[in-house]
């Protein structure tokens, strides 16, 4: 049965796949079709030698097609943006890094307003739990490269711009020859390390990069290193320590807060490639969702000292193709499991499962967060966040007691063990070394905590 | 001194997640000035309840934070020296990288 189910929802995945793919096809061909077909009206309207028309003949000194005219018509009806505006769109390329929360809603705009070329680079591919804040991508796409299914979403609503597809992660090897190629680059990655990359790569090419980032119920938004701006060294010459660096995916984010940020991010970038406006650069916008506050703060200019666009900086495209960027920042790409603890003071989220069936005398110690807790939880567990444990260790004890004088009657060992368990395996081995420094020495972690327990033991356990 | 203090990015989480606070800050024995030298060890002392490290490394904030006085970074007014004044609004914020 539940086999069966399965197969049917790979062919549904599969076919709803090839249906986005074709209905993409079939709007390239249909805007391909609608070109010709414009082209020999015009050519039947000009005369009967068929010959073609001039840009001259239309007055069309700007060079856009009648399609072109009409698809932008409300962006060349604006004063300040107009035929030029638009001609600088066109003519310009982007390069928007991540295809997430922040580029998903950048990249939409982006393709929609006639950026002329788009370049999406990004490694990861599309999950269940992306959905809420990365609008790009649709159910049919889950499982597959991010980039691919940002193009296709991009092609169905511009069928007309180059879109340059980059499945591959962003190193210091491959970011000078992409970064080249593009005349302003979107930050929209989620980690330190690629940041000071992407800036580093920036100023070594004097490209403009429109830098958001959001994360919770904020956002923040500036443009670096355009016109003797800062770049985002200047900024922060030292990167944070590692603690101060959340994640969206440990923290949390609500969906539209990225979005609102990766709409603006398309705002500066238009602003920038139209050459209209006054660019982002030298302040920082702030957004506060909950309170609903921006703030557009002054933030400095370039930094005669800073060691890579500084008046004395050496820095150049060897050193950074040398340079390590998880080193400086102390935050690994591709994080290797957290082990504090020795195999004994360690199970299996299997051995776990035994010692539930034999019903062994025990205490579960449940150290996420108390929001997490809510959203799942192991039955019979207790919950004590890590950071509470030294202040609440008495209800500890107490549960420990209850099991003890629950089975008196056993005969065996009368202690009953102590199990930890959190998210992913890392919070527990840090709370057996304090349990065990005071003095509960028999509390053990659950390797790889509740992801384990789905993965190994109850595949119908949720993850989050 | 009246003065309006901000905490945003999450350094708001360390003093008991509130992000507005209105203080009211006394000018130091024998000063004339209040700066933000004197400013930082206060809000240590008096705002931050949990991980300073979190906040304050040696004597300025951690790599990584803002400090923004009346919407302006404090970089452009003297960082440390900045003399504040009355009414001022001090914003303190976290960079982010999420995305």
């Amino acid at each position: 049965m539940e086999a069966n189910g399965g197969e049917i929802v790979r062919e549904l995945k599969e076919l709803k796949l090839q249906k986005a793919e074709i209905e993409q096809r079939i709007s390239a061909l249909e805007a391909k079709l609608h070109e010709t077909t414009a082209a020999v009206e015009r050519c039947d309207a000009v005369s009967n030698g068929c010959s073609v028309p001039t840009e001259i003949e239309h007055g069309l000194e700007h060079g856009m097609s009648p399609d072109q005219i009409y698809r932008y018509s409300r962006q060349l009806l604006l004063p300040s943006f107009g035929v030029e505006g638009q001609s600088n769109l066109l003519k310009s390329s982007v390069l928007v890094i991540g295809a997430g929360g922040l580029g998903s809603p950048a990249l939409l705009y982006l393709a929609a307003c006639g950026v002329g070329r788009l370049g999406i680079i990004d490694h990861d591919v599309v999950e269940l739990n992306n959905m809420h804040r990365q609008v790009i991508h649709t159910e049919a796409f889950i499982g597959h490269p991010k980039v691919k299914s940002a193009a296709t979403a991009c092609r169905s609503i511009n069928s007309t711009i180059k879109i340059d597809e980059y499945v591959e992660a962003l190193r210091t090897s491959n970011a000078l020859e992409i970064l080249s190629q593009y005349d302003i680059i979107v930050d929209a990655t989620d980690n330190p390390p690629s940041r000071y990359m992407i800036s580093d790569c920036c100023v070594l090419l004097g490209k403009p990069l429109v830098s958001g980032a959001a994360l919770g119920m904020e956002g923040q938004l500036t443009v670096y290193n355009h016109k003797g701006g800062p770049c985002y060294r200047c900024l922060f010459p030292t990167p944070p320590p590692t603690t101060a660096c959340q994640r969206c995916s440990d923290s949390g984010v609500l969906g539209v807060v990225p979005g609102a940020i990766g709409c603006l991010q398309a705002l500066e970038t238009i602003k920038l490639a139209s050459m209209v406006g006054e660019p982002l650069s030298e302040r920082m916008l702030l957004f506060d969702a909950l309170s609903a506050r921006i703030r557009i703060v002054k933030i400095r200019g370039r930094s005669a000292q800073c060691t890579v666009c500084g008046d004395n900086s050496s820095f150049n495209k060897q050193q950074f193709k040398d340079f390590d960027y998880e080193e400086f920042t102390q935050f690994p790409l591709s994080a290797d499991p957290l082990n504090l603890l020795p195999a004994e003071s360690r199970i299996s989220s299997k051995e776990f499962k035994e010692i539930l069936q034999k019903k062994e005398r025990h205490v579960l110690l449940d150290v996420r967060p108390s929001h997490h807790y809510k959203i799942v939880s192991l039955p019979d567990s207790l919950n004590i966040p890590l950071a509470n444990l030294e202040a609440r260790l008495n209800e500890l004890t107490s549960a420990l007691k209850e099991k003890e004088y629950g089975c008196v009657n056993t005969g065996s060992s009368t202690n009953a063990s102590l199990y930890v368990v959190c998210r992913r395996g890392n919070d527990s081995q840090r709370a057996v070394q304090y349990l065990r420094d005071w003095g509960f020495s028999s509390a053990k972690d659950i390797i790889g905590g509740l992801e384990a327990w789905t993965a190994d033991v109850n595949p119908n356990f949720p993850s989050y | 001194m009246q003065l309006t203090l901000e905490f945003g990015g999450g350094l708001e989480l360390l003093c008991d997640s509130q992000k507005i606070h209105k203080v009211n800050v006394d000018l130091p024995n024998g000063e004339d000035d209040l700066t933000m030298k004197h400013l930082l060890t206060w809000v240590r002392t008096n705002l931050i309840k949990e991980r300073p490290e979190m906040f304050i490394k040696g004597d300025t904030v951690r790599p990584g934070v803002l400090v923004l006085v009346n919407d302006c970074d404090w970089e452009l007014s003297g960082q440390l020296e900045t003399t504040i004044q009355e009414k001022d609004v001090i914003v303190f914020i976290s960079t982010l990288h999420g995305g």
